[in-house]
């Protein structure tokens, strides 16, 4: 009768061990190969605090104006450049430039990170059902595993920072650009691609001829994703030594700071939405070919 | 009626086979290798399918295409025409069989020499016109010249050329989104003769047109192959189109070519009860021509009638002129045979049942 009334569970003292073995080794493989991988995104950290000293050192005057030229290529809607602008002033009049542009800079690293991770990647993957099998169940987890989850490993790994808060963001932020860019290229019409094997072209000539060509508007969805995504994960990229906007907000959870946590945390939205506003615009452009003018 | 075909053979003769298929088979399927000996032991298309889960697709295929000439294709969907045509390219490779392209193997090639022959020798036509959407016109025209990595201004002098030759001058700039289903194919047409290829592969390519556009379309056709002369294989589904283009027709059945000849043969002479099924509703005196009726003879008598004239305007010329039998002459203007007024209405006379009860052979 012991047998139902208890669940048949592992002894105590061999969970004990599992789990104290798997920790021990994985603090081994950090403790012996922890400089190497540190030492590998070595070039990422500079770029990341170039970046971020750029953005907070230059006028602010300067970097509006730049936002705002960017705004205008991207988006070519006079609109959506002016409420960039007021969106900016009033971010700085209530004390938090410093802040936003520190987000500015890691959201831009990661999003560059995983533009130049994920778009390679969802194109392998696009090219094989094998890959593409392999490759869906990971992206599952990255996207639904709690992020202090892997937060753990990547801590141990490489300690307190920048890099481990701009790797945390980017294993969150990067599935829907994988799975977008994937989708695109697969989404790309059949018939298409054949008139163009019927011409004799070669698999770079159809990748960046014709399918990446066509699958750019999904590709841009992905992007647009990734860029929310990682705003999302500010907050908790600050938890591990990730300086900008989330740091006050965890102070004000912290201390139940209510105005100082709305503050920033609007801050937050506000950059969402501006980014949001105009990659969707240019996405569109992109897409000018499908407006036929039904001269059907 | 015998002259006019012996007439016909030998001109045949003398130009060259451009593209002959020989024996091919397509079987679509995990094992298509394995199943090949029981379609060669005669296995029928349905028990393939049903005990081995394999689909016969083309089953011995033989047909030679003649250097600037239209071979056309016909045959209802599901008959492999389609399958057939993505063989002398090798957008599908065969089970087993040849396919001869000026007496080279398409299907032996590796991959640099397919992708030569591909830039080259062979273009195609689709029948949803496969156009590249965010590309104009002119980019698209230029599309095969670009993969072969032409220089970018001769690449516009070319495309310029051939969007002028099929009537799209003035609609360089615009986006195929933008155009008419006829033009998209404009396009199409366009993009394919841009390359210069000697072979033109055209896969239903008027099929998707409205009737008034396809017949607009095939005039197009016509005109550019009496100066381009390229060899042509034309897929489709619809016989007056078939009649109206082809020197040569392939019928294609499950898989099976059932009849080939010229328009006239088949239309005389329909092999089977499916093919006499099919041309029943044809107008016979538009597609028939003098040749196909007419008796040896040299007696000069009555209107001289060319040998390609079709039967309604030869019927109209005798009855003009109250005459009951007139001449033919060959292209010389020699006296080769005679045509009776009554033998013509008999042959225009809508067959009511199978071809052996109208004793035509």
């Amino acid at each position: 009768m012991d047998f139902f009334d208890s669940f048949p569970a592992m002894e105590r003292q061999d969970l004990r061990d599992l789990k104290k073995g798997i920790d021990s080794s994985f603090r081994d493989f950090s403790r012996a190969y922890g400089d190497e991988i540190e030492g590998f995104f070595e070039p990422l950290l500079h770029f990341l605090v170039w970046l971020e000293k750029l953005l907070v050192n230059a006028p602010w005057l300067v970097v509006i104006i730049g936002l705002a030229i960017l705004a205008w290529l991207g988006s070519r809607s006079w609109k959506l450049v002016t409420g960039t602008v007021i969106a900016f002033l009033v971010i700085g009049y209530f004390g938090m430039w410093k802040d936003t542009m520190a987000t500015l800079a890691i959201i831009s690293v990661a999003t560059l990170l995983c533009i130049a991770v994920g778009i390679p990647f969802g194109i392998w993957m696009a090219r094989s059902d094998r890959v593409q099998a392999a490759v869906t169940p990971v992206l599952d987890v990255m996207q639904t595993i709690p992020s202090f989850v892997y937060l753990i490993p990547v801590v141990m790994l490489l300690g307190i920072g920048k890099v481990p808060g701009l790797i945390a963001v980017c294993i969150y932020a990067i599935p829907p650009l994988v799975r977008l860019t994937n989708l695109g290229i697969r989404l790309v019409d059949s018939e298409v691609l054949e008139a163009a094997d019927s011409f004799g072209a070669d698999y770079k000539q159809k990748l960046f001829g014709v399918q990446i060509p066509l699958a750019l508007p999904n590709i841009f969805a992905g992007i647009n994703q990734t860029i929310m995504m990682s705003l999302a994960m500010v907050v908790i990229a600050s938890m591990i030594g990730v300086k900008g906007l989330g740091l006050p907000v965890l102070r004000a959870v912290s201390n139940q700071y209510l105005a100082l946590g709305l503050l920033n945390g609007l801050a937050i939205v506000i950059l969402a939405i501006i980014f949001d506003r105009v990659s969707q615009q240019y996405g569109r452009r992109l897409q000018a070919h499908r407006e036929g003018s039904g001269s059907e | 009626m015998g002259a006019g075909f012996k007439h016909i053979e030998r001109v045949q003769a003398v130009s060259e086979q451009k593209i002959q298929i020989k024996n091919l088979y397509k079987i679509f399927g995990n094992d298509a290798e394995n199943v090949m000996d029981l379609v060669n032991d005669g296995i029928s298309k349905q028990e393939l399918l049903e005990n081995h889960g394999h689909v016969l697709g083309l089953r011995n295929i033989n047909i030679d295409v003649p250097e600037k000439c239209i071979r056309v294709i016909m045959g209802l969907s599901g008959s492999g025409k389609s399958t057939l045509i993505r063989h002398i390219n090798r957008l599908i490779e065969p089970t087993s069989g040849q396919v001869l392209v000026g007496g080279e193997d398409v299907l032996m090639m590796s991959d640099e020499e397919l992708k030569n022959f591909r830039r080259s020798k062979a273009s195609m036509v689709f029948q949803k016109f496969a156009l590249l959407p965010h590309r104009t016109v002119i980019e698209n025209v230029g599309y095969g010249l670009q993969i072969q990595k032409v220089s970018e201004t001769e690449i516009n002098k070319r495309s310029q050329h051939w969007i002028d030759r099929v009537g799209l001058t003035g609609f360089e700039d615009h986006y195929p989104a933008q155009l008419s289903g006829g033009m998209q194919q404009r396009v199409g047409l366009a993009r394919a003769l841009a390359t210069d290829a000697e072979i033109l592969l055209m896969d239903e390519a008027f099929s998707a047109l409205d009737p008034l556009i396809r017949t607009d379309m095939q005039g197009i056709l016509l005109g550019l192959q009496e100066e381009l002369h390229k060899t042509i294989v034309f897929i489709t589904h619809d016989l007056d189109e078939a009649l109206r283009i082809g020197d040569e027709i392939s019928i294609l059945r499950d898989g099976e070519v059932v009849q080939q000849g010229t328009s006239q043969e088949i239309v005389m002479n329909p092999s089977d009860d499916y093919i006499a099924d099919f041309i029943k509703d044809v107008n016979r005196a538009r597609v028939l021509e003098v040749r196909s009726i007419m008796e040896p003879s040299k007696t000069d008598r009555g209107p001289r009638l060319d040998l390609t004239t079709p039967l309604e305007d030869a019927m109209g010329k005798l009855s003009e002129l109250g005459e009951t039998s007139g001449c033919v002459v060959d292209d010389k203007g020699h006296v080769i045979g005679k045509i009776e007024l009554s033998a013509a209405i008999s042959a225009i006379k809508r067959p009511e049942k199978t071809s052996d009860e109208l004793g035509y052979r």
